[in-house]
């Protein structure tokens, strides 16, 4: 019986044991081939650099192309789902009536369980045709504003869903307090309910973003393949994570430095990520002191 | 994407094959190729549907044949041939010298079969109104390496076309479609702008060019043919009256007669001497030079003129291993029947 026990044990420690070692094991390997990448160019021209080039005889590492290409998908997708899954949230939460929340918060949850590759052909043959017809002229078959509003969509549950958790979090008697106080529904929100859960509510938004900055398919379909630094959302782009698919589809010979472009941006990438999860654990555990 | 797909259609050819040597292990009037070695065929994705289309035909002809088609571009397939890990690869490029000298420090002796004819095109948007047709040096003007974030509007390159942002669209770099327009348009091979649209999978290209009035882009003869409605073909004029005068549009007939240049170049398919010892490969290369002239338009390329084939097979009958071309400068616009007699 003991001895039973002791073997159950062993295989959930190797089972913990196995993320954290893949864990270990990929920042390993992207820091190995990124070591090597910079061997080779110079950090200072990866990040001040305007070209990026690597695939071509004229040669330029600048990443700063590839990082305004997922930056502008990306605030376009927050300015679609921020607004949006707040005031879903607190709708939900505050005004809705039970039944039409048991049944709204499963059907944006779908939302979610999408695959995106659905979504980059959903933007692609669906929303860009969609933009032309408004602006005629304007937007070119591949954009950063068509990924950016699908991929708006498709993180909006995560902003309503936690925001949502965060306010109804919020004990009852501030609530309860904010109404004895002769405050309206409104000012109660307004006032009280947000503030209360505002580090819950930026918690949400920092995971939509680093979910959007990593996303891949969507904007490998419907963004385009040209880097190029620009804040205009109706030409062809290309983000970080496209770069990477485009190196990984063609024949670039293994441990070349065309090759290693590929860690160098993934490892961007990955910093980048990590911040932003670190700054909303952060969040996260003031947010869990607070009431306590 | 479109590499997921070339992978389950070449999966799908090996197990159709295998399903049918089950099924009927003797089907009248194909040879039985029972237990025998898979033929490996991969290289070029311009080739591919060539090669594609060549083992299907010859599947259906002999069912107990094993054939797999990848995909991974010349240079790709040349690095597994010369591996010995091929028996064909398609090349839309002759082999390069450094690729030939690899073959004989690795003891690989080959076949070098052109194939058929492939025209670049050069394509807008069906809205686009205002070009109606573009020189070599404009279109020197537009790729050159020099002009990477300085020609980026229409009426740099030609000002009477509008004051209007100019999108770029072309073959990526891996590809023989790249090295070749590089070579016939900006004069060296690989030389060319980085700023602009670059993939590998054509079908890429064709959408962005079909929804994007402002773009311009060029890729393969073939995959124009699949996609006439979607785009506007433009006449290339390359300012030499002695191969017909004016502005040329890329058809059958002027890339035949060399006088659409210098974006027109054949296709090759490079075989292993060892792998021709084999049964399977030594009836396939003869069915590739027999069948050549019905499959290959099926296809959406040109194919030479049969006498062409005749001389083709007979180098290969011939014994005659080696490539033709890999002391020429350049095969824009190479003169295939003179070469072949030599």
């Amino acid at each position: 019986m003991r001895k039973g026990e002791k073997f159950i044990e062993s295989i959930l420690f190797v089972c913990s044991a196995l993320t954290l070692l893949t864990t270990a094991g990929i920042i390993l390997v992207l820091s190995i081939e990124t070591f090597g990448f910079f061997k080779e160019v110079s950090i200072i021209d990866f990040l001040t650099d305007t070209e990026w080039t690597p695939l071509f005889s004229n040669k330029h590492f600048g990443i700063m192309p590839l990082l305004a290409g997922t930056f502008l998908v990306t605030a376009i997708s927050l300015v679609v789902a921020v607004p949006l899954g707040l005031t879903i949230a607190i709708y939900l939460s505050e005004y809705a009536p039970r039944w039409f929340r048991d049944v709204v918060k499963p059907v944006l949850e779908i939302l979610a369980a999408i695959p995106t590759v659905v979504y980059g052909y959903f933007a692609l043959v669906y929303v860009t045709p969609m933009l032309q017809a408004m602006l005629p002229d304007q937007v070119g078959g591949f954009n950063a504003l068509s990924p950016g509003l699908v991929m708006g969509i498709m993180i909006l549950p995560l902003i309503s869903s936690l925001s949502e958790d965060a306010l109804y979090a919020v004990p009852k008697v501030l609530k309860e307090g904010s109404f004895a106080m002769g405050a309206t529904k409104l000012q109660t929100v307004k006032h009280v309910l947000i503030p209360a859960a505002f580090s819950g509510i930026s918690v949400s938004i920092i995971l939509a973003l680093s979910r959007a900055i990593g996303e891949t398919m969507i904007v490998a379909i419907a963004a385009g393949q040209q880097p190029r630094l620009t804040a205009n959302p109706f030409v062809p782009i290309e983000t970080a994570t496209t770069y990477i698919v485009q190196v990984t589809m063609g024949d670039i010979p293994y441990d070349s430095l065309e090759y290693r472009t590929i860690f160098a941006v993934g490892m961007t990438l990955f910093v980048i990520t990590l911040i932003l999860n670190n700054i909303s654990f952060w969040l996260k555990k003031r947010y869990h002191q607070a009431y306590r | 994407m479109k590499k997921i797909i070339l992978l389950i259609a070449s999966v799908a050819v090996v197990l159709s094959s295998c399903g049918g040597s089950s099924d009927e292990k003797k089907t009248e009037g194909g040879t039985s190729y029972e237990g025998q070695e898979v033929l490996k065929i991969d290289g070029s994705s311009t080739v591919y549907p060539i090669s594609e289309a060549l083992a299907e035909e010859f599947l259906g002809l002999n069912p107990t044949a094993k054939i797999t088609v990848g995909v991974s571009g010349t240079g790709g397939g040349f690095k597994k041939f010369v591996r010995n890990e091929l028996d064909l690869t398609g090349a839309s490029r002759p082999i390069s010298k450094s690729e030939d000298s690899t073959c004989k420090a690795e003891g690989i002796e080959y076949y070098e079969i052109p194939v058929a004819f492939d025209g670049l095109v050069v394509v807008v948007n069906p809205a686009n109104d205002w070009v109606k047709s573009i020189t070599v040096a404009e279109l020197k003007k537009i790729w050159d390496p020099a002009s990477q974030g300085k020609i980026t509007r229409w009426n740099q390159v030609r000002p009477e076309w509008p004051n209007e942002e100019l999108h770029l669209f072309g073959a990526g770099t891996e590809s023989g479609t790249f090295d070749y327009f590089t070579e016939a348009v900006v004069g060296k091979s690989k030389s060319c702008r980085g700023d602009y649209t670059a993939s590998e999978d054509d079908n890429v290209l064709v959408q962005g060019i079909s929804t994007d009035k402002l773009a311009l882009g060029f890729f393969g003869y073939a995959y124009f043919s699949e996609n006439q409605d979607r785009l506007k073909l433009l006449p290339v004029d390359d300012e030499n009256d002695a191969n017909g005068k004016g502005a040329i549009l890329p058809s059958s007939e002027t890339i035949l007669n060399a006088t659409y240049q210098p974006l027109s170049r054949p296709l090759f398919v490079y075989v292993n001497k060892k792998s021709v010892a084999k049964p399977l490969a030594k009836d396939f290369v003869a069915f590739l030079t027999e069948s050549a002239p019905k499959l290959v338009p099926e296809t959406g390329y040109i194919p030479f003129a049969p006498e062409t084939y005749t001389l083709i097979k007979a180098r290969v009958t011939a014994g005659k291993t080696g490539s033709l071309f890999v002391g020429l400068k350049s095969t824009v616009g190479v003169d295939l029947d003179s070469l072949l007699k030599k």
